[in-house]
């Protein structure tokens, strides 16, 4: 079977094309466009603007790079949310035109999800794993637990990788942030004192924020506060995950979202991982951060177990959370 | 030196079983972690064991069911307190009968409310953090606790209580609302207040 994804819950539209081998994903194309403020956060309008102007070019370059033909397309899938309404809603009005155009089926798909799925589908031995799933939106801790991905921890207020973005704004760095501050942390040796703050297996970031952004103003040196800043957020992050793997009895963890490129969090995870003897997956960057071929891959393992979706009920739900997705294609 | 024997290795702590005074006792060591640095190592460590013991002494005052404490080393992040040959909750839960789970559901319920009723906030209220013996739920696992008289620290505590239910026993997920039966009886102040609070921290998570 031959899926096309369709992406776009935030900054990225992106497009991918892949095939089941064996119930393993080939990703025969993943290609990308991220939209980038001058300034300031996201804009929900303006990015959406940005998809609309680069999604249909994506569309034929995937299809282009995966060398198959839009007729041999068996299956269009989108994500369905969460994200930014208008963002989405242009990745699913594209997927419905490329349905009703190729007369092709149509899937949407959990986001958050397919950040998990992409990492079983791609990496073998990566069966049962809990996910560490940290983005600029989302910071999950998910596993699979009776029937459903269950979010065993999440943060309570901001996102991880918002929360370095927020800083790296405050002290004038480009978006994205999480690069340029783990560039100035690797020179940064002297700890200060952060809020480490774990309620269970959830997190949160707000205050550790504010007390970062008072030793910038009271000219603490950069690189000790951002070397602080991931020394203390990322062992929270690795100690929230070996909770879960804890409660949930899995000797798996997996990484995604784009915070995952961060080397110092991979090194903590893996570290963690070895100490309890459990495996540790990440996938290739290009399937860590928000792509295509993760929505597409999805839509194939939910297609193959039956679930079917007409173009008139294709709605995008931006609050369609990881546990609301009965997760038919697994025992 | 007694033998001891790793009986259960959980993420912050192995819990090993030995001898103390001729009474059988567990060790809770708090382990090392080594991805992160010293200073935040040292830390956890030094902190989370101190007010572990000092709240579940506390705890003990109030009436509420804990492991007896023998010793604390704070430095090396050893408590050493009674054994409990009892079970967890988070094994017994489904299995039970519906009234048999609704009778202890409120019992964990009129627990919680003891400690909350003096300020003290558990940090990590789940199943697999209550051991079932003797018919009384035994309180373990203290060490994300603090002593804060707030609806916010109450409602957050009974939060992580409800989403442990809702992903370890969501077969049975109105078990919640039986624990808050029981808070309800035994809190001092009015329950609702919480029982508000926990809605509006619900709401707070993303895409809620």
């Amino acid at each position: 079977m031959l899926c096309i994804g369709i992406e776009g819950t935030a900054h990225t539209v992106g497009i991918g094309v892949v095939k089941q081998n064996n119930g393993k994903c080939s990703v025969l194309s993943n290609v990308l466009k991220i939209y980038r403020p001058e300034q300031g956060g996201i804009h929900p309008r303006e990015a959406a603007n940005h998809h609309t102007l680069y999604i249909a070019d994506l569309i034929s370059e995937s299809v282009k790079k995966a060398n198959v033909s839009f007729s041999e397309i068996d299956l269009i899938s989108f994500s369905k949310g969460p994200g930014l309404g208008p963002c989405l809603r242009t990745g699913a009005t594209a997927a419905r035109a490329l349905s009703l155009t190729l007369g092709k089926p149509i899937i949407g798909v959990n986001h958050c999800v397919a950040h998990l799925e992409i990492g079983r589908g791609t990496l073998s031995d990566c069966t049962d794993p809990v996910l560490l799933y940290t983005s600029g939106a989302n910071t999950q801790v998910i596993a699979f637990a009776e029937g459903r991905y269950r979010v065993f921890g999440e943060t309570l207020d901001i996102g991880i990788g918002n929360c370095l973005d927020k800083f790296g704004r405050t002290v004038g760095l480009d978006f994205p942030c999480g690069p340029a501050i783990e560039k100035l942390a690797i020179n940064g040796n002297k700890y200060l004192d952060l809020p480490y703050s774990i309620k269970g297996m959830d997190i949160a970031f707000s205050g550790l924020l504010t007390a970062a952004e008072q030793y910038y103003r009271a000219n603490k040196s950069l690189e000790d506060i951002c070397y602080s800043i991931q020394e203390t957020t990322f062992a929270a992050l690795t100690e929230v995950t070996e909770r879960a793997m804890a409660h949930t009895e899995k000797d798996e963890v997996l990484l995604g979202g784009g915070v995952a490129a961060n080397k110092k969090l991979r090194e903590m995870v893996q570290t963690m991982a070895k100490e309890r003897g459990a495996s540790f997956f990440v996938p290739t960057k290009d399937l860590c951060i928000d792509n295509g071929a993760m929505i597409a891959w999805l839509g194939v393992l939910m297609y193959k177990s039956g679930i079917r979706l007409k173009v008139e009920d294709s709605f995008i739900d931006q609050r369609f959370r990881t546990d609301m997705v009965d997760v038919t294609w697994r025992e | 030196m007694n033998k001891e024997e790793i009986i259960y290795q959980g993420a912050e702590a192995k819990i090993c079983k030995s001898k103390y005074m001729g009474f059988d006792v567990v060790k809770k060591r708090r382990i090392n972690k080594s991805y992160r640095i010293k200073e935040i190592d040292n830390r956890l460590i030094f902190y989370r064991t101190k007010e572990e013991s000092k709240l579940m002494t506390e705890a003990r005052k109030y009436g509420v069911s804990v492991p007896i404490i023998f010793d604390v080393d704070k430095e090396n992040g050893i408590i050493t307190m009674e054994y409990l040959k009892g079970r967890r909750i988070k094994d017994i839960l489904n299995g039970l009968s519906e009234k048999e789970r609704i009778r202890i559901c409120r019992m964990i319920g009129e627990s919680i409310a003891k400690f909350h009723n003096n300020d003290i906030i558990h940090g990590d209220i789940t199943t697999s953090n209550m051991i079932y013996q003797e018919d009384r739920i035994h309180f373990i696992d203290f060490g994300l606790g603090e002593k804060n008289s707030k609806i916010e620290a109450k409602g957050v505590d009974l939060h992580v209580l409800m989403e442990a239910i809702e992903s370890t026993h969501s077969r049975y997920s109105n078990c919640f609302d039986f624990v808050l039966e029981g808070y309800k009886n035994e809190l001092k102040d009015d329950a609702n207040l919480v029982i508000k609070k926990i809605a509006e921290i619900v709401k707070r998570g993303r895409y809620r």
